[in-house]
């Protein structure tokens, strides 16, 4: 477990966090650039000393202002990806995996060699330079890298925020892998809400070096006030939903969640799976009776909670289908409608526009379950 | 005898500027890997102080530096009487003085290139090698120096090129004596004292020329392999 209280002052700028990580899962934190994500993170690595509080993991002490402790981050077990990888130039694939390796406690044990190097596939670059290796390469090695230097837990920095969005969709399936087989609680920063969304079970929003928003993820991402953090593009609902089937013939997942039922496009996952997936606001469009005759295939009945005001042209509407879902139409169509709060409303959501980007596996279960 | 072979005598002072050369080097090598770092990485009071009596040879006349070393060195001298009754250490006239006094000549280029490198080395690697179980030491020999080697390597030859060519600290302190002081420039010199010493001074002039030029081609060709290396 991770336990976390720290401040820290640097210059003009305060941050204040406090927060608590089980033994293990995904918590992200997430904040735009400036929100104190990097401060805090190299808090905990041990590479920036809090002005005051308290933090420990796996019951062992790793900074306390008070008693004076502050353990210097060879000695924090700390296993972190940085975005820019930070292999190390002069040493081989090989020599970068087992610099850690080398130097962790001789008695414990940890993920084996081949296990890592199997599990990340990157069997066929160890001979290779870290210049040879694609920007995904790089991540993979560094996150090899980390895991063998037997961590408590494992700090992942933006790992994708170089990458293209190719080399993101080729990362993101090894990350989910280490979240579902290796028992270790890991922290994931991003400022990528698709990517907290996909990974994380927890998540703790920073906005300008404080904590505005923590808990689970589908909780937080649907609460109105983190609408404006997401981002405009990226404001929606949360959905957990239960695969019920699959329809082989249109190649179709069908879903159930407390609204009803969802199609969507069909996903890679054995009916029984429970999934998250968003749905992003502007893919969500609204009538005030059940329509016919048109393509969309997924029609939720749904009461009307609040209408947001927003900038420009639209607003957003946050409806109760069971599950909260926001719809974001022009505010000339809520006007036309006559939308008003407790209307009966039918939300229709495309089913195209829940691609693989948008739907997650629930986070772990709660066995411990080690490799080997 | 052909005009361009040389003497028994000249191949004395060749290998003798050789040795003194290596040596003040690789004597100074490790306190100019130790000033750098400090230039480079340490804020401390008296750091411009450092920087500048580090550099100070650069600018002060080669016999003053030669002089100064006499003074201090000598055996009457603070250091040198203490270095000779408590050591048994001579280094005025001998050819230790005389790497000594190339090692001083030579310091500033090196501890000026390897901070360079020093400088150059991401501080962000170093943070990654501390997350992964290496203290500050471990870090210091695993990842910045081996990244600094280039420096260190271009720090090395110039100081070795500037010490082939030492004349006039070395001539203050320790004379010139045949086969314990005598090295290449201060035998040019007293070969164009004599008479008749013209083709000594010019044979010796090629040999001196031409190693130099080997210890930069050597040092180009070793820093290019090393970054081939670090391309991958």
């Amino acid at each position: 477990m991770l336990d976390v209280t720290a401040e820290k002052r640097l210059g003009e700028f305060q941050l204040t966090a406090k927060f608590l990580l089980p033994a293990a899962g995904v918590l992200a934190l997430f904040g735009r650039s400036g929100a104190g994500k990097t401060t805090l993170v190299n808090m905990l690595a041990g590479l920036l000393r809090p002005d005051s509080g308290r933090i420990s993991l796996a019951g062992h002490l790793l900074f306390d202002a008070q008693a004076r402790v502050d353990l210097p981050a060879e000695r924090r077990r700390i296993g972190c990806v940085f975005q820019e990888g930070r292999l190390f130039p002069h040493l081989d694939v090989r020599g970068n995996l087992l610099y850690g390796r080398r130097r962790s406690p001789t008695g414990e044990t940890g993920f084996g060699f081949e296990a890592i190097v199997e599990l990340l596939g990157i069997g066929h670059l160890l001979q290779r330079r870290p210049a040879n290796l694609s920007g995904g390469e790089k991540q993979r090695i560094a996150i090899g890298r980390a895991l063998l230097s037997k961590p408590r837990l494992l700090l992942l920095d933006e790992p994708l925020a170089a990458l293209d969005a190719e080399r993101k969709a080729e990362i993101l399936p090894f990350i989910e892998k280490l979240r579902d087989e290796l028992w270790l609680p890991i922290v994931y920063v991003s400022h990528d809400a698709s990517e907290i969304i996909r990974l994380a079970d927890r998540v703790l929003i920073l906005e300008g070096g404080r904590i505005a928003a923590s808990g689970d993820v589908a909780e937080v991402f649907g609460q109105p006030a983190m609408q404006r953090l997401v981002g405009e593009q990226d404001a929606g609902a949360i959905l957990s939903a239960r695969l019920e089937s699959h329809d082989e013939v249109y190649s179709l997942s069908r879903l159930s969640f407390p609204g009803g039922r969802l199609l969507i496009p069909r996903v890679a996952a054995e009916p029984g799976a429970e999934l998250r997936l968003r749905v992003r606001a502007r893919d969500v469009s609204l009538a005030l009776v059940a329509p016919a005759h048109v393509s969309i295939l997924n029609v939720i009945p749904a009461k009307v909670r609040k209408i947001h005001a927003a900038e420009g042209a639209h607003v957003d509407v946050e409806l109760d289908a069971g599950s909260p879902i926001w719809a974001r139409v022009t505010a000339r169509s809520a006007h036309d409608l006559g939308l008003v709060e407790g209307m009966a409303v039918y939300a229709m959501i495309k089913a195209v526009s829940i691609d693989r980007q948008s739907v997650a596996r629930q986070g772990v279960s709660e066995d411990p379950r080690r490799p080997n | 005898m052909p005009p361009l072979q040389l003497t028994d005598a000249e191949w004395q002072a060749v290998a003798l500027s050789l040795r003194v050369a290596l040596v003040s080097v690789a004597g100074s090598l490790p306190l100019g890997v130790a000033t750098a770092w400090l230039l480079a990485r340490r804020q401390f009071p008296g750091k411009l102080l450092l920087d500048g009596l580090v550099h100070l040879p650069l600018v002060v006349p080669p016999v003053v530096v030669g002089y100064g070393l006499l003074v201090l060195l000598g055996r009457r001298g603070p250091i040198g009487a203490w270095l000779y009754s408590e050591l048994g250490i001579t280094l005025i006239f001998t050819w230790k003085g005389a790497a000594l006094a190339s090692a001083v000549m030579g310091f500033p280029l090196m501890v000026r290139a390897i901070r360079l490198s020093l400088e150059a080395v991401d501080r962000k690697l170093e943070a990654a090698a501390r997350t992964l179980g290496a203290g500050p030491f471990d870090t210091f020999f695993s990842i910045t120096l081996p990244l600094a080697l280039p420096g260190l390597l271009a720090g090395s030859v110039l100081a070795f090129a500037r010490g082939l060519g030492e004349f006039g600290a070395t001539i203050i302190f320790v004379g010139n004596i045949p086969g314990e002081t005598r090295t290449i420039p201060i035998a040019i010199y007293t070969a164009t004292q004599e008479p008749g010493g013209d083709l000594a001074a010019l044979r010796l002039s090629i040999i001196a020329l031409l190693l130099s030029l080997i210890a930069l081609v050597a040092s180009e060709l070793l820093a290019r392999r090393m970054d081939r290396r670090m391309r991958g």
